[in-house]
């Protein structure tokens, strides 16, 4: 809402400057966003009387003028223009000024037009940054030449003499507030922030005699979503431009001044915040206005000239037979106002909020008027606007006003009321603000306290409990002014396991030198292909956004994976010569028969480096940190078999990856990224991923740390290499120590692994060092050599022989 | 005799002054106290002396040996030290060639911040509660005194999955959620990821983050909320933050707020960094609605409360200067080793 500060000076004496009134107004309530003052950027532009003016003598279409600008001497000034004559008052831009040029501001300096020295500029309303809807008597492409409207006091500052110094200030109005979406309306919040009066007469009319049945039958055939219709009608129309007081308030306003009558239905929308709309009841068929519900696939051009195709849920203003206005939106094209009309219907109605917000989003259509409508405005309020715009037709001259009118389905209620009750307020607020001081808050915003209650005005449609109440009181007693305190009784607050679980994690993977990151939560359904997934992968059925900002961004992941690459492939671009990046990240699994999908946690990670060396083993120790970290004991780190549990195993390196799992549920998939998914994503290096998923690994782990006495006797070390198949996992040949060794083991050790031409090929030598203590004594070289020889059987067993 | 030891005092000395090499000082050990040393040899010919010389010469041999050991132990120990101040000197390092550092990764510039205010939250007795970004409407906005066609949800851009839900706005769902299941007194906070479908740009992103706290109590007042916030701000920015309070307009709060904190760089008089305002906006709070307790089964009569929401990324981005909401979600690993 912008607001004219010389409009709002019409009904408010206000003398705090514009800088104070902003900061006030904004405690009090209604948040200022900004304010400017109209043609600030012109600067030295003054009025000029063109006292001379003759040909230049070497060109034929410049002019040399002599103006008199209120100085001793006359100013001499070089025009193009070819509408100046003699006595014309002027805008002359003087020596050092600043004007507008095709929307830009230019500093004016005396200079030589074709060897004629000519020390300013007459200029054009162009050139003011003004049009011709500001002063229709002027020409476009031509000097402004003053009219009788405007001030012509030699050497006046532009500005002052035509009016064009207001000040706007911009408002954001809270939904809440239709009622400040007006001039009144801000007015009286002016008047109750300083506590002064505010001066809004009662608009009355005189009228003709007459009868507006004689013209106009109103029918509505939706009372619920049309609560009251009032229409009136104006004869004998005489179409002109509207005064300038007014011209300049609309402009202020943000409103382009168009006629006399059109001017008055916008005058009185931001006076009263009430929309209105003029018909030229010659294109009203028959003298009907209907408002009903359109029928399905009616069709009617707006006055923006766009067919619009309506269904049976929109209310129409109808005539006889079409349509002539899409209710509290916009006009059908032929139901404005021309030059040649003569007899006007003025509509103030009551549309329904939310079907005026419904039908304006369906249309893609958002106007002043519905802006207002919106947001619920009240049926009382539609009888003053008439008032005011009928008031308005006679004060300018506009046409003559028939005096009775048409009141469609108006029902007088008894005015709301709400609880008030001092007490609670303070109790409440934790203020200690007397009853009278309240009450006298209330009253400055028309709110009357009677027996215990508060009494809304009509225009307030937001007061209904006594919490708003308390706000009212609060907002002119000034938020600020509420002492603080702190909030009684003890609480005490901890992280929950998960939470404590989810940082340690997080805070391990920091420690393991891996930066966290944050990636958005919905993906392209194009990135499973990026990723490999077959397509008829549980993972591409996914939670769908049905009005996404695009494909992009259009269904929320269910995997981490394609994030993770996403991020690796980003620095790629920017040639980070590595990435360690993790991110804690939801997943979101839609659940047949469920409203709501899953949102579980996993962990995700992904490395490249082109520096430093990173492998699968790597990426395999900062796994095990985490099982570490986790309290996970009994895993076991296996390639991944035909059931995996995650769909994703197609986007690694068959050879180079593995899934690690606990107990028989698989915690994670960790791995060297497959080649087709780097070039998927255009990352030209090897890079490694793993997903984990987090609950489950919280459920296997524990944070119980329970202390062993340290050995007391010395450990006794063996060393077996081993030739097997190459193909054999190391794990297995682990897995056959551990058993053979039994209760004295403490340690195995793989230190070596060799392939070479000396051991044949698809064959492979393994060491291991194995380490053997026992808690009741020195183990005896016997007991050692014993254990040994299980483990040399064994191995032999699983076709691995000691070298 | 007596001349041959007092000659091999000082040429034992003499040669001991010359030597510089620890090798060579063993040589002259050798050379005069060794078995075969000339000190021994002259030792050996004591038999030949008369008695009342002997005592006389023995002990002058015992002199003489005990003064070369002396002198050898000195310079062996002078040696030694010279060793070790040469290898001393000659590992001498640049010290201002490049340390090399072990990889360390950092918390996202975001759950650095959020963990702080976390920690404040928590040592002022709010719990930390979660709940789903995939939300139903109900929770959303209908609980939340926002029905269906409630002009305030203009202002929230809704991304939907269907017709009854969507993608959370806010995290006051998990209020909701909250007060179904526990009674008061409450006293949480609420982190988490928000939706709307603003366009990414330099201040805007369709995800970002919000804390929304609730406390509901018998006796919960306005001036509570003041205090609280207060507190908060003072905790995360110090005692000098001061903030200003602006009455606006939730549906689920009544009255509300808007909440700023004064510049820091004018001190509320008004700079370009706080677009000439003075302050700068900081977050939304205001007294729960009791539409909202009722629907959450909590009388009004009996209980109060407030809430407040806090943008995570605004806190952030003025935390450490950050000018463009986007650097957040890039990750790109120069941005992110900066914090």
């Amino acid at each position: 809402m912008d607001l004219s500060m010389r409009w709002l000076k019409d009904y408010v004496d206000l003398k705090a400057d514009v800088k104070q009134f902003c900061s006030d107004i904004t405690i009090s309530g209604s948040k200022v966003e900004s304010y400017g003052e109209e043609g600030a950027y012109l600067s030295n532009v003054v009025v000029g009387r063109v006292e001379e003016i003759e040909r230049h003598p070497d060109s034929d279409h410049m002019f040399v003028c002599q103006v008199n600008v209120g100085a001793e001497e006359l100013v001499q000034i070089v025009t193009g223009a070819q509408n100046v004559n003699k006595g014309d008052y002027v805008p002359a831009a003087l020596h050092k000024s600043t004007v507008l040029h095709e929307g830009k501001e230019v500093k004016i300096t005396k200079g030589k037009l074709r060897g004629i020295a000519s020390n300013g500029m007459l200029c054009s309303l162009s050139e003011l940054g003004l049009t011709v809807h500001d002063f229709p008597y002027a020409i476009e492409d031509g000097i402004f030449i003053l009219g009788d409207d405007c001030d012509k006091t030699l050497g006046m500052d532009i500005r002052e003499a035509i009016g064009f110094n207001d000040t706007t200030v911009e408002f954001e109005i809270t939904s809440n507030r239709p009622d400040c979406m007006s001039v009144i309306g801000l007015a009286r919040e002016t008047a109750a922030t300083y506590g002064i009066p505010y001066n809004v007469k009662k608009p009355e009319y005189k009228g003709i005699d007459g009868d507006v049945n004689d013209y106009l039958k109103v029918a509505i055939h939706n009372t619920d979503l049309c609560k009251r219709y009032i229409g009136a009608i104006v004869k004998n129309v005489k179409i002109e431009p509207s005064p300038r007081w007014m011209r300049e308030r609309l402009r202020a306003s943000g409103v382009r001044p168009i006629n006399n009558l059109v001017d008055i239905t916008n005058f009185v929308m931001l006076e009263y915040g009430r929309p209105m709309h003029a018909f030229d009841l010659r294109y009203v068929e028959g003298g009907e206005i209907n408002v009903r519900n359109a029928a399905e696939g009616e069709k009617i051009t707006t006055l923006d000239g766009v067919e619009r195709t309506l269904t049976s849920n929109m209310l129409v203003i109808a005539d006889a037979k079409k349509p002539v206005a899409i209710a509290g939106i916009m006009g059908g094209e032929y139901s404005g106002i021309m030059e040649d009309t003569t007899t006007v219907v003025f509509e103030s109605a009551c549309f329904d909020g939310a079907s005026v917000m419904t039908t304006s989003k369906k249309l893609g259509m958002r106007t002043d008027a519905s802006a207002r409508y919106e947001k619920g405005l009240d049926p009382h309020e539609c009888y003053e606007a008439l008032m005011r715009a009928c008031q308005l037709v006679e004060e300018l001259g506009a046409g003559e006003v028939i005096r009775n009118y048409i009141d469609c389905n108006y029902q007088s209620e008894e005015p709301r009321t709400v609880e008030f009750n001092a007490d609670w307020i303070n109790r409440f607020l934790g203020t200690d603000i007397p009853e009278a001081q309240m009450i006298e808050y209330l009253n400055r915003l028309e709110i009357k306290v009677e027996n215990g209650k508060a009494i809304s005005p009509w225009f307030r449609i937001d007061l209904g409990v006594k919490a708003d109440i308390a706000e009212e009181v609060a907002r002119l007693y000034d938020y600020n002014n509420i002492p603080d305190t702190i909030i009684r009784g003890v609480a005490e607050a901890k992280l929950t396991d998960k939470q404590k679980f989810e940082r340690s994690i997080r805070q391990a993977l920091i420690a393991m030198g891996i930066n966290e990151i944050a990636t958005f939560s919905f993906i392209s359904p194009k990135y499973f292909d990026k990723i490999r997934l077959p397509e008829d992968s549980k993972l591409r059925n996914t939670v769908k956004i049905i009005n996404p900002l695009g494909e992009d961004t259009s269904v929320m992941r269910t995997t981490v994976l394609p994030s993770v690459c996403e991020v690796l492939a980003r620095n790629y671009n920017f040639r980070n010569p590595e990435a360690y990046v993790f991110e804690m990240a939801s997943e979101y699994l839609p659940v047949e028969g469920q409203e709501l999908p899953v949102e579980p946690v996993r962990l995700g990670i992904g490395v490249y480096d082109t520096q430093d060396s990173f492998d699968f083993f790597d990426l395999k120790g900062i796994v095990e940190g985490i099982m570490k970290k986790a309290g996970v004991t009994g895993y076991e780190v296996s390639r991944p078999g035909e059931n995996c549990t995650f769909d994703e195993v197609v986007s690694f390196h068959p050879g180079r990856s593995a899934v690690i799992s606990c107990d028989g549920v698989e915690l994670g998939i960790f791995g060297e990224l497959h080649p087709a998914v780097c070039e998927n994503y255009g990352i030209g290096t090897r890079a490694y991923a793993a997903k984990i998923n987090i609950p489950e690994l919280m459920e296997k782990g524990t944070d119980e740390h329970k202390y062993t006495p340290l050995p007391k006797f010395p450990a006794t070390t063996r060393d077996i290499s081993v030739l097997c198949d190459a193909e054999l996992p190391a794990a297995e040949l682990e897995k056959a120590i551990r058993g053979a060794v039994g209760g004295i083991l403490e340690k195995v050790t793989l230190f070596d692994v060799y392939t070479g031409e000396q051991i044949g090929e698809g064959k492979k030598s393994v060491s291991y060092s194995i380490s053997m203590r026992s808690h009741e004594g020195t183990l005896t070289d016997e007991q050692a050599d014993k254990a040994m020889e299980k483990v040399v059987k064994a191995l032999a067993a699983l076709g691995a022989e000691r070298r | 005799m007596k001349e041959q030891l007092k000659s091999i005092e000082q040429r034992a000395k003499a040669e001991l002054e010359q030597v510089s090499d620890i090798k060579l000082l063993e040589d002259i050990r050798v050379r005069f106290l060794g078995k075969k040393g000339e000190l021994t040899g002259i030792l050996k010919q004591m038999g030949k002396l008369s008695a009342e010389e002997r005592p006389v010469i023995g002990q002058l041999a015992n002199t003489v040996r005990a003064d070369i050991e002396a002198a050898i132990a000195d310079k062996q120990a002078l040696i030694k030290s010279e060793l070790a101040e040469k290898k001393l000197a000659s590992e001498r390092l640049d010290v201002t060639l490049p340390g090399k550092t072990p990889k360390v990764g950092r918390p996202h510039p975001l759950n650095a911040v959020l963990a702080e205010v976390e920690e404040v939250f928590l040592g002022m007795g709010f719990d930390i509660v979660e709940g789903p970004e995939v939300e139903s409407d109900y929770y959303c906005f209908e609980a939340l005194n926002m029905p269906k066609h409630h002009p305030a949800r203009d202002t929230q851009d809704t991304f939907y999955i269907n017709e009854n839900v969507l993608l959370r706005t806010q995290t006051s769902s998990v209020q909701i959620r909250t007060m179904e299941k526990k009674k008061p007194p409450i006293r949480i906070i609420s982190p988490g990821r928000v939706y709307r479908s603003d366009a990414v740009d330099a201040t805007h992103s369709p995800i970002f983050h919000q804390i929304e706290g609730l406390v509901i109590d018998k006796g919960v007042t306005m001036a509570d909320l003041k205090g609280t916030l207060e507190l908060l701000m003072k905790r995360l920015y110090g005692e000098e933050a001061k903030i200003r309070l602006r009455p606006h307009h939730f549906p689920y709060t009544e009255p509300s707020a808007e909440v700023d904190l004064m510049c820091f760089n004018c001190h509320g008089k008004g700079c370009s960094m706080c677009k000439h305002e003075g302050y700068v906006e900081l977050l939304g709070a205001g007294m729960v609605h009791p539409k909202v307790l009722e629907e959450c089964g909590i009388d009004p009569e009996v209980y109060s409360g407030f809430a407040f929401g806090i943008g995570l990324e605004r806190i952030t981005m003025g935390r450490y200067s950050i000018n463009d909401m986007r650097l957040l979600y890039e990750n790109d690993m120069r941005f992110l080793e900066q914090f």
